[in-house]
């Protein structure tokens, strides 16, 4: 009862902007898209979602396929747009009473799934939609979208443009939502929010490049990671990315993700290099990889 | 917004039903008297005294007149030869010189005829002074024509416009906001969140429509009182019939919006469909120009407008009282219109895209 995605295919016009996409998301799983912009996050939800037919494949959302039970699957699934797509001029409640009619039930009816996120909103449910903040607006198209009690919920960037806090507990309605049975995907450019769902893809250009659990995908890292600073950072970067056996280079907050093409690297050689550069307050230890590095590597 | 809907066309209504008429009134008349007798005077005090002329300046050359025309000042000129008086006597013929400015072909040919007229009722007076007993044996016989304007006996312009005029605001109204909606929602994206819902293509269009019937019922309401109260224009037929012809009307106008809608992915797309089918739908209607002085192809075109039948009707049932039997072939020719257009439209929205 989850989504089973084989061999999805789809051009605009001479883009191509999925390849040949296969992968399954068991039921009652967070399972997480990761891509950046472009990547075809946003084509192959609008494929799962009955919005646009594949050139290629067939896939399946909640046992249905997506061409020819596309009823069943409007029946079936809550779908959250990246743009928020709600009616401006209608208030928070009359938007979640229209949703609710739409799919033919009633705001009773599912309150106990929604609770938790509406009563967030609920001071607030005479304000026109429009005139909510970003954080609200997200609340808000949530909850729209699980009013009729969706098995699988798709959420297309749901936080981006959202303040750190509103993201933080829109992740953790989405752990709640999961408890509650229903399957999710989620997509979103952010690599910090990959490692709060069960298993992602990394997506890029169109192409799955991997899927795993975020602490497999972290272990795969093949090279060992070292944390760089020094006191001049936009030096510190150009120095490293001169440096004849650097591998990759990448600013990280307030260090740089430094990995070595050799395999017998030793810290105290790059400390001597970047002294000759004149670089001061140079540190050099050795860190664990994330999803983004992973990204990274696999992306080069 | 609603006000805005509701406001605007019926302002337009009062405005353009009092400016639109094709009398030509005021129209500024100078003449050249180079004969000064009593029988040239009684001529000017002729066009004196009718209200479709304003007696402006005597000029006392010709070219005097023609700079006054080239610089707008005067709109026709008469000039009464010298002589006027005794060669009407003696010869009892005369040529009187008209000059008409004709930038405005179709005022110049209006004011033409009020000339005519009031030179030939001139002459008829002046012939019978001027008649001896002894020709009267020789006179023809007149033939007098009386016209009587049937349905619109005072040849009022208001009558034969306010009618037209509120077909076109209905239309135009409907038109535009059917057209912009389903794009509107394109644009800010509900369109996407309602796809995803099992809401049937139907349910959504009836739903899109439904409102603008409404609103399009209503104006034609609020028209209609206007056009009682404030131009008093005869309501001599049913108003039952009116509003069911109208019903069927504006599913016509709906269909065509929404259809131009589905094919748009801006609002600014979609005005500029809308404006082009409006502009010619109100050209082509037979409100400010006769259909039958059309060219063929043009004729046939309009058999194609919509907005022709509902002129016809309004115009037919209003004035003339006509009947159900009588709008019939108008009444089934829009209901196919409207079942083609809708069918159409319904066709064309895809949840899919």
């Amino acid at each position: 009862m989850g989504i089973s995605i084989s061999n999805i295919s789809k051009s605009y016009k001479n883009v191509k902007t999925l390849h040949d996409i296969s992968f399954d998301v068991k039921p009652n799983e967070l399972f997480g898209l990761i891509g950046p912009d472009g990547a075809g996050k946003t084509t192959l939800f609008r494929i799962l979602t009955t919005l646009l037919f594949p050139d290629e494949g067939t896939a399946t959302v909640a046992g249905f396929d997506v061409v020819g039970d596309y009823k069943e699957i409007r029946k079936n699934v809550g779908y959250m747009p990246g743009r928020f797509s709600l009616y401006q001029d209608l208030t928070v409640e009359e938007n979640l009473n229209f949703f609710a009619t739409i799919f033919g039930t009633t705001i009773d009816e599912n309150y106990d799934l929604i609770k938790d996120i509406y009563v967030q909103i609920e001071p607030f449910k005479d304000r026109r939609a429009g005139k909510l903040s970003g954080g609200m607006k997200q609340k808000l198209a949530l909850s729209c979208a699980l009013i009729h009690k969706p098995k699988v919920l798709f959420l297309d960037e749901p936080t981006t443009g959202v303040d750190p806090v509103s993201r933080k507990e829109f992740w953790e309605m989405l752990k709640r939502l999961q408890q509650k049975g229903i399957t999710i995907l989620v997509s979103t450019p952010y690599m910090d929010e990959a490692a709060l769902c069960d298993r992602v893809a990394l997506i890029q250009d169109g192409n799955i490049m991997e899927i795993d659990t975020p602490e497999a995908i972290v272990k795969h890292y093949p090279k060992p990671i070292y944390n760089v600073r020094a006191h001049n950072m936009y030096q510190l970067i150009t120095s490293l990315k001169d440096y004849e056996f650097n591998h990759s280079v990448y600013p990280f907050g307030e260090f740089v993700h430094y990995t070595d093409s050799r395999t017998d690297f030793k810290p105290m050689e790059l400390q001597h290099y970047l002294e000759s550069k004149n670089l001061k307050n140079i540190e050099i230890h050795e860190t664990d990889a994330t999803i983004e590095d992973t990204f990274m590597e696999l992306a080069k | 917004m609603l006000p805005i809907i509701f406001v605007l066309p019926l302002l337009q209504l009062v405005i353009l039903s009092n400016a639109a008429t094709f009398e030509v009134k005021n129209i500024k008349f100078g003449y050249i008297d180079n004969d000064h007798s009593s029988t040239s005077r009684a001529l000017i005090e002729k066009f004196n005294a009718s209200t479709y002329f304003d007696v402006l300046t005597d000029f006392t050359s010709e070219a005097n007149a023609s700079s006054a025309m080239l610089n707008g000042e005067i709109d026709v000129v008469l000039e009464i030869p010298r002589h006027f008086a005794r060669n009407l006597q003696k010869e009892k013929y005369v040529n009187l010189g008209v000059t008409i400015n004709a930038i405005d072909g179709a005022a110049a040919g209006v004011e033409n005829v009020y000339i005519t007229q009031i030179i030939q009722s001139y002459n008829k007076n002046i012939r019978t002074d001027l008649v001896q007993i002894s020709d009267a044996q020789i006179q023809p016989v007149y033939i007098d024509t009386i016209p009587l304007f049937w349905y619109n006996e005072t040849l009022n312009y208001k009558t034969f416009m306010v009618p037209g005029i509120l077909v076109l605001l209905v239309t135009m109204i409907t038109l535009f906001l059917s057209g912009m909606n389903i794009v509107r929602e394109k644009e800010i994206g509900t369109l996407e969140q309602i796809n995803v819902t099992p809401i049937k293509k139907s349910q959504f269009i009836i739903g899109k429509l439904f409102p603008f019937w409404v609103i399009g019922m209503a104006l034609l309401s609020i028209g209609l009182i206007i056009a009682k109260i404030i131009f008093d224009v005869p309501m001599v037929g049913s108003l039952l019939l009116m509003y069911v012809y109208t019903s069927i009307y504006i599913l016509v106008i709906l269909g065509i919006g929404l259809f131009i809608s589905n094919f748009t992915d801006t609002q600014q797309q979609a005005m500029f469909i809308a404006w082009f089918f409006v502009v010619i739908f109100i050209l082509m209607s037979g409100l400010f120009t006769p259909i039958e002085s059309m060219p063929k192809w043009a004729q046939i075109i309009t058999e194609f407008n919509p907005i022709k039948y509902y002129v016809e009707v309004m115009r037919m049932v209003m004035l003339k009282g006509s009947g159900f039997m009588d709008i019939l072939p108008q009444l089934i020719k829009t209901l196919v219109y409207a079942i083609v257009m809708n069918g159409l439209a319904v066709w064309s929205y895809k949840k899919t895209t």
